[in-house]
């Protein structure tokens, strides 16, 4: 099975696309994350996982640029991103989606896939106003690309023109998905896909994970709570525990690791 | 009640069926229609016409600060300051105040001998348009790291800065000469000259009308396009979730200012014609009712709703510069009360408002995703379950989608 193979990025020796070396946040006293370094293979799929409050979300929204890091370095493809505004960050390759889905309720499917394009479109205002040529040619083109990001990530074309807020949860998580992707991203980063997920929704996302990663040569980071999932999916897991990285390597090292049981099940006599 | 409404509903649904789908173009060239031929069934100075002058160029205040408030979610209170800045550019580009300059770019009759800056009206309405437009990005730059009320008392505070300059112009001096008239304002500005129109005056108030109906389409068709356009896309995906949008590649200061910019050029030159038409920039007129009165139009047509703000603005205009002082001003007297219609203007005014917004608080014509949005949350069930349904593996690459 294709699965079984070597994981892509983890026999090479590439650099990293995505290296985040002594990262740190603060909120005034506290410090959320602690010079958290992680290394990201190209084409690998790298979780983080970590107890509630460990500062797994606290460190993407870094790596977005949502959140400026208050100390410590973060270089995607060779740049230095540390104080990029998140759109930037954005255009060079980087696409994320919510924990707590965040699509744009009042626009349809299709209409939150385009605005998740937005950063490869170049129609200007003066484009718009005068609907130059190249402009409308733009614009259909988009709509064709984002109706295809649509199909692919399993949305029948019925539910296209439908309001994101009426779709349901599972539907709302693929358009979220497709949105990522409209940005034609290097390295996707996704918060919790699988919360509120059942068994057999969670197990296909997975499998759809690894489709994504071979089929667009996507490099993916997750944060996942589903144990199942990560086990199943990740070729390295980096744990953060209270804002600190307690443990990294690949899945049955970090399985046996003593400070990852502690720090979930809490430490024993 | 909700007898009444489903009701409603079913007529509303037996028009539509019976309207053949191009009714809302057929309208829009009817209303155009209508509006080219109004001026022709009234004298050349008729009051109507007068005011609906001033109503369309309300229509254009309205159209402008619906980009900010409407498109963009954006709440601006200070709106005014555009209508004082583009008058002021009229003013400074269009008569003898700076009086120790000499220049007249593209003039005709006698502003090209008179002293001060005499530049061609369509020039001057560019130019207020853009130093409008950049006011209103230098404006947009303090609120940007705000959101909802205090975006709203910033620019309050601006259009009330405007305000004070205005009214202290008098004493602000530059190379010797005052900036503005202060209360006294600055009179005596150029008629417009147009080729082929000639020079406008107040005897004839047709080319006044036709000018304002010209600028008002033009800010249709901008309004429309930007709307459809990822420009507009971007507004909205910025009003819904700033997070999720910035996330998506769209650049959060660009974007916002594009809006006030836009919006800002909307009411500078709405400001610049209301100058030429009344022929006087009086820094008293640039008041904070102003900015509510335009507001009200956009909330009252529907906020975010081209057609619907156009409405409004055109209902409030006309209600509060002819129905009230012209047509029912005297019906107190008439029903042997001692007060006019006028004294109760603003009472009038507030009444409707309030009415409006119980009944209807969407707007006359409420635009779709602002309906959404002001109904979400409203009898809306529990996110469903999520259904175990094809599986997300299933689907092959670039499935073809028809």
């Amino acid at each position: 099975m294709s699965t079984e193979a070597p994981a892509p990025g983890l026999t090479t020796s590439e650099a990293p696309i995505l290296s985040a070396e002594d990262v740190t946040k603060e909120f005034g006293g506290l410090v959320a994350v602690n010079r958290v370094s992680v290394d990201i293979p190209i084409g690998s799929i790298v979780s983080i996982i970590g107890p509630n409050g460990a500062g797994k979300t606290t460190f993407f929204n870094m790596l977005t640029g949502l959140y400026k890091s208050s100390g410590g370095r973060i270089v995607f493809s060779g740049r230095d991103i540390t104080h990029d505004r998140p759109d930037v960050i954005t255009k060079l390759g980087v696409a994320r989606t919510f924990q707590n889905i965040r699509l744009f309720g009042a626009m349809t499917a299709l209409e939150n896939v385009i605005v998740g394009r937005h950063c490869r479109m170049r129609a200007g205002l003066f484009g718009s106003i005068v609907g130059a040529p190249w402009v409308r040619n733009e614009e259909r083109a988009v709509r064709e690309r984002a109706a295809e990001a649509l199909s692919y990530v399993g949305l029948r074309p019925g539910q296209f023109g439908q309001l994101s807020s009426n779709l349901s949860y599972g539907d709302q998580r693929r358009v979220e998905i497709a949105r990522a992707l409209a940005s034609d991203p290097k390295l996707l980063l996704l918060d919790e896909p699988t919360a509120g997920m059942n068994p057999q929704e969670s197990a296909a996302l997975t499998e759809f994970m690894r489709k994504l990663r071979n089929d667009l040569e996507l490099t993916i980071l997750l944060i996942e709570h589903d144990m199942k999932v990560i086990m199943g999916v990740s070729e390295r897991i980096t744990v953060l525990d209270h804002g600190e990285k307690i443990a990294e390597g690949a899945p049955a090292e970090v399985r046996e690791n003593q400070r990852v049981i502690e720090a979930y099940l809490g430490k024993q006599g | 009640m909700n007898e009444l409404q489903a009701q409603l509903k079913e007529w509303r649904a037996a028009i539509e069926r019976w309207l053949p789908s191009w009714w809302p173009r057929a309208l829009a060239v009817g209303l155009i229609a209508l509006g080219v031929i109004l001026p022709q069934l009234f004298s050349v100075t008729s009051n109507f016409i007068n005011t609906e002058i001033l109503a369309l160029t309300y229509v254009m205040f309205a159209l402008g600060l619906n980009i900010v408030v409407g498109f963009a979610g954006l709440l601006d209170l200070g709106y005014v300051a555009f209508f004082a800045l583009g008058s002021y550019a009229f003013g400074w580009l269009g008569s003898g105040w700076f009086f120790k300059a000499h220049v007249h770019v593209l003039t005709h009759g006698a502003p090209s001998t008179l002293p001060g800056i005499h530049l061609n009206f369509v020039l001057i309405l560019i130019c207020a348009g853009l130093f409008t437009a950049f006011a209103g990005a230098v404006i947009g730059v303090p609120t940007l790291r705000l959101r909802g009320d205090y975006i709203a008392i910033v620019t309050l505070a601006f259009g009330e800065i405007i305000r004070v300059f205005a009214l202290q112009g008098p004493s602000l001096k530059i190379f010797g000469m005052p900036l503005t008239g202060g209360e006294l304002g600055i009179s005596g500005t150029d008629a417009p000259y147009l080729p082929g129109i000639g020079m406008f005056s107040e005897l004839n108030i047709r080319p006044w009308y036709y000018t304002i109906f010209v600028l008002v389409l033009i800010a249709l068709f901008v309004n429309v396009r930007v709307r459809d356009s990822r420009l507009g896309r971007a507004w909205v995906a910025l009003r819904e979730d700033e997070v999720a949008a910035v996330s998506m590649g769209i650049p959060l200061v660009r974007t916002k200012l594009f809006a006030y910019a836009l919006g800002a050029a909307f009411g500078g030159i709405a400001g610049a014609f209301l100058a030429a038409y009344t022929t006087l920039i009086d820094a008293g007129e640039f008041q904070f009712g102003f900015s509510i009165f335009v507001l009200s139009m956009v909330i009252l047509g529907g906020l975010g709703s081209i057609w619907g703000v156009v409405l409004g603005a055109l209902l409030l205009a006309n209600i509060n510069y002819y129905l009230i002082p012209d047509v029912f001003n005297s019906l107190p007297g008439d029903l042997g009360l001692n007060f006019n219609l006028t004294d109760l203007q603003v009472s009038i005014f507030g009444f409707l408002l309030v009415i409006v917004m119980v009944l209807r608080p969407q707007g006359l014509i409420p635009e779709r995703r602002r309906k959404i949005e002001f109904t979400r949350g409203i009898g809306e069930t529990e996110l469903d379950e999520p259904a175990v349904d094809q599986a997300w593996a299933s689907v092959e690459p670039g499935e073809a989608v028809k």
